[in-house]
């Protein structure tokens, strides 16, 4: 065979394996949007389940899984911003910095169940929150804790160093600089970062298993030391576990295309601010 | 007022130093706590908590590991020269079978008889092994001899091929299949996902138009952020029916669901890592191997992918990292059967799936809840070595042979 036909086997190959991987998602996306946008009405997200799971709605769920959010990014966000910016401002670049991160690395890495296991350790039991939305709001704090110093970090970066050395030569001082000039030119960067976490910390099941979730609450909470349902747990549980799981099937689609639907615009609405931000500094 | 500002200036810097060490102080934690939490299995008695097993005095056996005795009480075990005892039969005594030897009267109005008359048991049947109530434990009288000081041995931990923890006499932990079954399930995973996650990045570093790359970037970054309890659904309705009926396989749930579902999310790690690697290979070296005649696809295999070598294989071990860890999806796909995996058409268990189904009703302090915290700490030092492993691949990476 010749070096082109040879080539284009190849290629094609490429392209087909390209396609695939589109399809996969799309199917994926189709497949639950299909079957869940029948369930999705106002009674479906303002209501709270009935029969066994079989009918109602899911408003605790997304109540549960919005004081989550709140809570893991208040862990979070303050930590992980302040992180970055020692490890960008501060620590310079040294053997601290490539330790610490490849420590945040490692972190990252941590499958999901251990950061639940942990959290039930500290949290739950030594800490005696019991099952609770602080517990698991600590316990999700810390899994996205390398994500937003990830993201923060390479916000910080792109402030250009002239805007430092002008504001140094300026007079100001460095938690000045820091303050006044690097902070508010990442800021909309950093919102990136923060949206994405919001998307993760939406999505995560296992640390809040054993920390934070309720199988069945039917009344909100009332303060952060009481057990929540969510969203993510709540699919767990109606596609899993049920008396009668034909029954329960359409809230699951249901329960699945929002929690998709969360996610999907936490991600997209991150890029479009990402694309957006690019295009104005760009025109300056 | 400067004075003010420099100490404010000098609190913050430190402020921020301490915040700077989080996440190295966030993974100190988790090993102090998990292997706090899980170092007491090996404490832990080998016969369920709250009982004891009795033997009587001639009997010269004073060890019995959990295998042995769960064999003993099966009934697979039938002699004691088998455990290194006497050549005699063994007669398995149950604490029930004593109210069919004696009346309720003889025990006594509270009982207080009861450990009396099963001390007269053992001492009057050779060969005996009972399983007590402690509270009822006839310790002290001449002839019985109390099986004690047994633990859970590491021996028995590591190299334990059931995992039944809720077993009585003795629980089984043996984390065998669970380790087996995590590594059967990615190792599979891992074979569908590289093909095609290599093939993808070929395509998106060397061959894909800019407006091609717009569409498939994207649309990775949202197949990673899809949560895997969806995953899990999506296998759970999709996935196990498709492979139940193609298969004709009495169940679905089997580890090749769970080797397919982890192959789809462990493609936007292997893609994006390996199609990065890639992208990385000097201008110079391609120009070079096309100035040479060599076509562009002679240049993509015998240039770019060695060059690109440890990237990719710093992608296939992240990707590897990413199906062990992975909880949700697994659980919900796979059919939970801790057994020891022999093929792909048959349900397994892995570790995070272990821990999810079974924390939830393993009460704190147990000898269950300690061993789900000790495959906590397998799963956290396989993970470890995972990623320096991955890190060691990457840094590989500068410059080879030019």
């Amino acid at each position: 065979m010749s070096k082109k036909s040879n080539q284009a086997i190849a290629f094609w190959t490429f392209r087909i394996l390209g396609l695939i991987v589109v399809a996969i998602l799309f199917w994926i996306l189709g497949f639950i949007i299909w079957h869940g946008a029948g369930s999705i009405n106002w009674e479906f997200l303002t209501s709270e389940p009935t029969d066994g799971m079989t009918g109602g709605g899911i408003f605790p769920a997304i109540v549960g899984t919005f004081c989550l959010i709140v809570g893991s990014m208040i862990v979070a966000f303050p930590l992980g911003v302040m992180s970055a910016i020692y490890t960008t401002e501060y620590a310079g670049n040294g053997k601290i910095v490539r330790f610490i991160r490849i420590m945040t690395n490692n972190l990252g890495s941590i499958p999901s169940i251990i950061f639940g296991l942990f959290g039930m350790a500290l949290f739950v039991n030594s800490l005696g929150f019991g099952d609770s939305i602080i517990a698991g709001s600590f316990t999700l704090g810390l899994l996205v804790l390398p994500l937003v110093i990830r993201t923060t970090e390479e916000a910080l970066k792109a402030v250009p160093d002239s805007y430092r050395t002008g504001s140094l030569a300026l007079g100001a001082t460095k938690l000045q600089t820091i303050w006044r000039v690097v902070l508010p030119t990442a800021f909309p960067n950093i919102t990136t970062g923060l949206i994405l976490s919001i998307g993760r910390v939406s999505g995560e099941t296992a640390p809040i298993l054993f920390t934070a979730a309720a199988y069945f609450l039917p009344k909100l909470p009332s303060s952060i030391y009481d057990q929540v349902m969510a969203l993510p747990y709540h699919l767990y549980v109606i596609a899993t576990s049920g008396t009668d799981l034909e029954a329960t099937r359409p809230m699951a689609y249901g329960t699945a295309l929002v929690l998709i639907f969360i996610v999907l615009v936490m991600n997209l609405s991150a890029s479009a601010l990402r694309r957006y931000i690019g295009k104005k500094t760009k025109t300056n | 007022m400067k004075r003010l500002r420099c100490i404010v200036e000098k609190l913050t810097e430190g402020l921020l130093t301490v915040s700077g060490a989080i996440t190295t102080i966030v993974i100190l934690l988790i090993v102090v706590f998990l292997f706090r939490e899980g170092a007491g299995l090996f404490k832990s008695p080998t016969v369920e908590k709250g009982y004891v097993l009795c033997v009587d005095a001639g009997n010269p056996v004073t060890h019995l590991g959990p295998k042995q005795i769960k064999e003993i009480f099966d009934y697979e075990i039938e002699n004691w020269a088998e455990v290194g005892g006497k050549d005699q039969p063994i007669v398995v005594f149950r604490f029930e079978e004593i109210f069919s030897r004696y009346s309720d009267e003889e025990f006594g109005a509270d009982y207080e008889l009861l450990p009396e008359k099963l001390g007269e048991v053992i001492v009057s049947t050779p060969g005996i092994v009972a399983f007590l109530p402690e509270e009822y434990m006839p310790e002290g009288m001449p002839g019985v001899k109390v099986l004690r000081g047994d633990h859970i041995s590491p021996a028995d931990f590591f190299g334990g091929r059931e995992w039944m923890p809720t077993a009585t006499p003795a629980p089984q932990f043996g984390v065998l299949p669970l380790i087996l079954g995590t590594l059967w399930v990615s190792f599979f995973a891992i074979l569908i996902a590289l093909p095609l996650g290599l093939g993808v990045a070929i395509y998106l570093s060397e061959l894909a138009s800019e407006r091609m790359r717009k569409i498939l970037k994207p649309t990775i970054e949202l197949l990673a952020g899809i949560p895997s309890v969806v995953y899990g659904f999506f296998g759970l309705v999709v996935l196990v029916p498709l492979i139940q009926k193609v298969f004709h396989l009495p169940v679905g749930e089997t580890a090749l669901a769970g080797s397919v579902v982890l192959a789809i999310m462990a493609l936007p790690t292997i893609i994006t890592v390996a199609e990065d690697a890639m992208r990385n290979t000097p201008r110079a070296m391609r120009e070079a191997s096309l100035a040479l005649g060599a076509s562009q696809w002679q240049t993509i295999y015998k240039v770019i992918i060695p060059y690109a070598g440890s990237g990719i294989s710093a992608a296939v071990v992240l990707g590897i990292g990413r199906a062990i860890g992975e909880t949700m999806a697994v659980l919900m796909v796979t059919g939970n059967a801790a057994v020891m995996p022999r093929s792909l058409f048959e349900p397994v268990r892995t570790i995070p799936a272990t821990i999810a189904a079974e924390l939830g009703e393993a009460p704190a302090g147990g000898a269950h809840y300690e061993a789900l915290f000790m495959l906590g700490c397998i799963l956290f030092i396989i993970t470890m070595i995972i990623s320096v492993t991955a890190e060691a691949i990457s840094k590989r990476q500068p410059n080879r042979g030019l």
